[in-house]
């Protein structure tokens, strides 16, 4: 007799190899489903249950899965787009340039690029303002929120450092003033303003500063939180949901009929 | 018992045993070690040498700037104007928040694009948001008779320099 599809996964799930990686072992056991959550490095940080409820649309409109979406994106077109791109004041402007003009897909990842930032940002508020309105911030996931704000600024921040890279006009302006603003931090100031530029003027030294947050110290500060924000969820007893919200959209059907 | 022996010596009295000692040793040299470091990184990150462009800046003859003119030099964000009483200089750049400003000669005042400040000739606010009117700068003849602005060294309105 041939064998099925579903067979010819089982034999490669037993498999001397496939059982070198994934340890849990086969079989649709539930103890087996929840190893292979709890074994898994990347896997492990979530919950190995869920409600099916918390998995539907309505329950979160998937606003937070949707912005880590949206980061991955960032991550790997920024990485393609930096293969190309000279932080240096004679180079910038002419490489964003020759992104955008001469570079085969230049244009398609650096506006996807782009609109990806503007939709993270988006998505980030959107995110906070659901969770806010469903009162998941409440006890005992009050320190997530934190965190939340912790990841909202570090958005925002490589919103701001991206803003440079292009070196053009818009981006010289916004950087003066945007820097000019934390020169109205009391007492250190402009000392803050000094280190940020690295100099009083948005000049070679700034551009470099800008390229090195923006690419390296602030995406693996989002990648430090984004993991404790997963971890939490699990921590925090999972997803939220409201006092007597049916485990799945089935129960709560029946309930609605009932009534 | 090695605890027993630790009690013993960690009794009340103000002597404290090896164990402790060596433990404030280390917290206390861990916190002079994270002072040091914070001392090195701002160090570090404040460059000692900038490749900036110099304060001072030639603005060329008087001879070039007409009478009631005001001139904008775009890279080095001055105004060199020439009133009645004389030769001053003006920093363009916008108190507010670092914008350059520019001359409306039809409206005769200084405005800024990014957020809407307006000045007087003299530098003089007349609607903010900026905070400060724009400072007059040390202006000066250098030996060669060209003009010499220092970008660097406001001084008080109203000095003019006569030519």
């Amino acid at each position: 007799m041939a064998k099925t599809v579903d067979q010819y996964f089982d034999d490669l799930r037993d498999s001397r190899v496939w059982r070198s990686v994934f340890r849990s072992g086969t079989g649709s056991s539930t103890l087996k489903r929840s190893l292979a959550i709890q074994q898994n490095i990347f896997l492990h940080l979530f919950s190995t249950k869920v409600r099916r409820r918390m998995l539907s649309f309505s329950a979160t409109w998937y606003l937070g899965t949707l912005t880590f979406g949206t980061f991955l994106i960032l991550v790997l077109t920024g990485i393609l787009l930096m293969l190309y791109y000279h932080p240096s004041v004679p180079q910038a402007y002419a490489d964003t340039k020759d992104l955008q003009f001469v570079v085969s897909s230049g244009l398609f990842l650096r506006n996807l690029h782009r609109w990806s930032a503007h939709a993270m940002v988006f998505l980030v508020f959107a995110h906070m303002f659901k969770v806010f309105y469903r009162g998941a911030y409440r006890p005992p996931r009050e320190f997530n929120w934190v965190i939340g704000i912790v990841l909202l600024l570090v958005t925002l921040l490589l919103s701001y450092t991206g803003y440079l890279l292009p070196w053009d006009q818009l981006a010289y302006w916004a950087i003066t003033v945007g820097s000019n603003i934390a020169s109205a931090v009391p007492v250190f100031g402009d000392k803050i303003h000094f280190m940020l530029l690295g100099g009083n003027l948005v000049n070679a030294n700034a551009l470099l500063r800008f390229y090195v947050l923006h690419c390296m110290i602030l995406p693996l500060t989002a990648i430090f939180f984004i993991a404790i924000h997963f971890w939490r969820i699990r921590k925090d007893g999972g997803l939220y949901a409201h006092q007597g919200e049916p485990a799945t959209l089935k129960q709560a059907a029946v309930a609605k009929e009932a009534q | 018992m090695p605890n027993e022996k630790h009690q013993i010596l960690s009794e009340p009295g103000g002597t404290f045993d090896r164990r402790t000692f060596f433990v404030k040793l280390g917290i206390g040299s861990l916190g002079i070690a994270a002072a040091g470091t914070a001392v090195f990184a701002y160090q570090f990150l404040s460059p000692n040498v900038l490749y900036e462009p110099s304060p001072v800046v030639n603005a060329g003859k008087p001879e070039s700037y007409p009478m009631d003119s005001v001139t904008l030099d775009v890279n080095s964000g001055i105004y060199l104007i020439h009133a009645k009483e004389g030769f001053f200089a003006l920093g363009a750049v916008c108190t507010h928040l670092g914008c350059l400003t520019t001359w409306k000669p039809e409206l005769g005042i200084i405005a800024c694009p990014c957020h809407g400040s307006k000045f007087k000739r003299d530098g003089e606010k007349i609607e903010g948001p900026a905070p400060k009117p724009l400072p007059w700068l040390r202006t000066w003849l250098s030996d060669d008779g060209d003009l010499m602005v220092d970008r660097g060294a406001p001084i008080r309105p109203m000095e003019f320099l006569k030519v």
